[in-house]
């Protein structure tokens, strides 16, 4: 099963093969059967190096001081973490830019065990300077995240997941956007984490900003909704718990406020199952959520007010 | 440039910043092979051949000889060289090819050269550019990393033929290459050949065979203080 954003993210990989003459896509055994379609027609510009996850990176890079636009794919764990100090060196060290687009987020692939989840994916790009970082939280949200990271020469990161929101909430290609508007704090939702958001917050009296990106955040959108509320603020983010706080503090410097984080826990599990048992363990579920909020604005009201 | 570059005028720049000629060992040994490749091969200098070539010093360690060669040829200037390793420097005890744009790569982690090599074949392979070639230098050191190995296997098996490694053998890996690295190259189908880092005719002969495949060319350098 390879879930609806991976098939999207090679349908339009593909597209973008016939469209955009920098563009390569470079892989290493996975997904290699999506592209077929894209190696029929650009057999030079579409590459599998096989199960070399050092060799994709450093590739990728060459590509790039030779004027190419590489699409690179595989799972998180050997997309960020294997070969991290390639992405450091031979990408963001070397001025070399890639779009990195990557399957099998946190614990989507729960049955898989620890070798195959990489939570931590996004605060180990974070380290670097200068990539954005989208997460789509719809497989309608491919597209546009896609075509937005190839355009230009930018080091680019595409997180993609089988957790999913019942629909697209980016319909005007802003990074940012406002669910609802509250009185008593905000809540940031990253990508899958909306809707659930949405669920744990019914009926109270909060704002709820969606964002498709892990960074970089809009300084002026999110500063404006924040100071319209009470100074309280959490984040429910799909990846390593903690993940978002620079990006939040960079846009936030200076405001006193009462911060949250919510999401994957840093403890291995070392449970197998489903993503949804994982999301529950976590606490990554609507009651979790949930939990985990009230806590966060009761006691914020209570220190603040 | 109107005066021939001189090879000892290059030395003196070398020495300058390695700072002991008895020290000089580990730039030294890829003194004459950056010599006859900036010199001899690399168009423009044999600009009678279309298509462009690019170098990258994999080996980002004891990169002085190269900046002596670099200098020589005044594609760094003197005062760079006088700076060698501060602050404000261009050049650093590690190349940084974002301060110097006649420098194609920046290196000092070992092992990235290779693959970054068969990711600009592969472009000018998609880009109908099939007389582009990259030169890679490597160490026999260097090729303990296991990154080379996915590269030099794909490489082959890919049939880049616009890359050219260069091996210095200077006897600096730990645990030895038994058997020696020619034959690890031409099991994965790479053309081969050797020269003694001495002979500036044979490098040149090795550097500008054309095989149409991946080729390989090891240098055997032996330390001017005859300690081998």
């Amino acid at each position: 099963m390879a879930g609806a954003m991976r098939e999207r993210f090679a349908q339009v990989a593909c597209e973008l093969l016939d469209e955009d003459p920098r563009t390569m896509v470079l892989l290493a055994d996975l997904s290699v059967a999506m592209f077929d379609a894209g190696h029929r027609r650009h057999p030079h510009r579409v590459i599998n190096f096989g199960i070399r996850e050092q060799l994709l990176i450093d590739a990728a890079g060459g590509a790039a001081l030779a004027g190419a636009r590489p699409i690179v794919h595989s799972f998180a764990p050997f997309l960020i973490e294997r070969p991290f100090e390639q992405i450091k060196i031979s990408l963001s060290h070397q001025g070399a830019g890639a779009v990195l687009v990557s399957a099998g987020a946190s614990y989507d692939i729960a049955s898989g065990g620890r070798t195959h989840q990489a939570p931590a994916d996004v605060a180990l790009i974070s380290t670097l300077e200068g990539w954005t970082v989208r997460v789509p939280g719809h497989p309608d949200e491919v597209d546009g995240a896609l075509r937005a990271a190839v355009r230009g020469e930018s080091h680019q990161y595409v997180r993609l997941s089988v957790e999913s929101n019942s629909s697209s909430l980016i319909t005007d290609g802003r990074p940012m956007r406002l669910l609802k508007a509250g009185k008593r704090g905000t809540v940031i939702a990253i990508g899958p984490m909306a809707d659930r958001t949405l669920a744990a917050t019914e009926g109270w009296d909060v704002s709820v900003v969606y964002t498709d990106r892990a960074f970089p955040w809009p300084e002026r959108f999110l500063r404006s909704v924040i100071s319209a509320a009470s100074p309280v603020v959490a984040v429910v983010e799909p990846y390593l718990e903690g993940t978002s706080l620079r990006e939040l503090h960079r846009v936030t410097r200076g405001a006193p406020l009462s911060i949250e984080m919510i999401g994957v826990a840093p403890q291995e599990l070392r449970n197998y199952g489903t993503s949804y048992q994982h999301a529950v363990a976590h606490g990554l579920d609507v009651a979790g959520i949930k939990r985990r909020l009230e806590s966060h604005l009761g006691q914020a009201a209570s220190s603040w007010f | 440039m109107s005066e021939r570059p001189s090879v000892e005028y290059a030395r003196q720049l070398m020495f300058r910043m390695t700072g002991d000629e008895k020290h000089a060992v580990a730039a030294e040994s890829t003194f004459d092979v950056l010599w006859v490749l900036y010199t001899r091969v690399l168009r423009p200098v044999r600009s009678e051949v279309s298509g462009i070539d690019r170098f990258y010093l994999s080996k980002g360690h004891g990169p002085m000889a190269y900046y002596a060669v670099l200098a020589a040829l005044g594609e760094v200037e003197l005062t760079d060289v006088l700076q060698f390793g501060a602050f404000n420097g261009r050049l650093g005890h590690h190349p940084d090819g974002e301060l110097v744009p006649g420098i194609h790569i920046s290196s000092g982690s070992l092992g990235h050269g290779p693959g970054l090599a068969a990711g600009t074949a592969l472009a000018w392979r998609s880009q109908g550019a099939l007389r582009n070639r990259v030169f890679v230098l490597v160490g026999d050191g260097e090729l303990d990393e296991g990154s080379t190995w996915e590269a030099i296997a794909a490489i082959g098996r890919l049939e880049l033929s616009s890359i050219h490694v260069v091996v210095i053998d200077n006897g600096s890996a730990s645990l030895g290459w038994p058997g020696g690295l020619m034959g690890r190259f031409v099991s994965e189908g790479w053309s081969s050949s050797e020269a003694d880092s001495a002979d500036h005719a044979a490098i040149e002969r090795c550097l500008t065979r054309n095989s149409g495949r991946p080729s390989v060319t090891v240098i055997r350098h032996r330390s001017s203080r005859g300690d081998t």
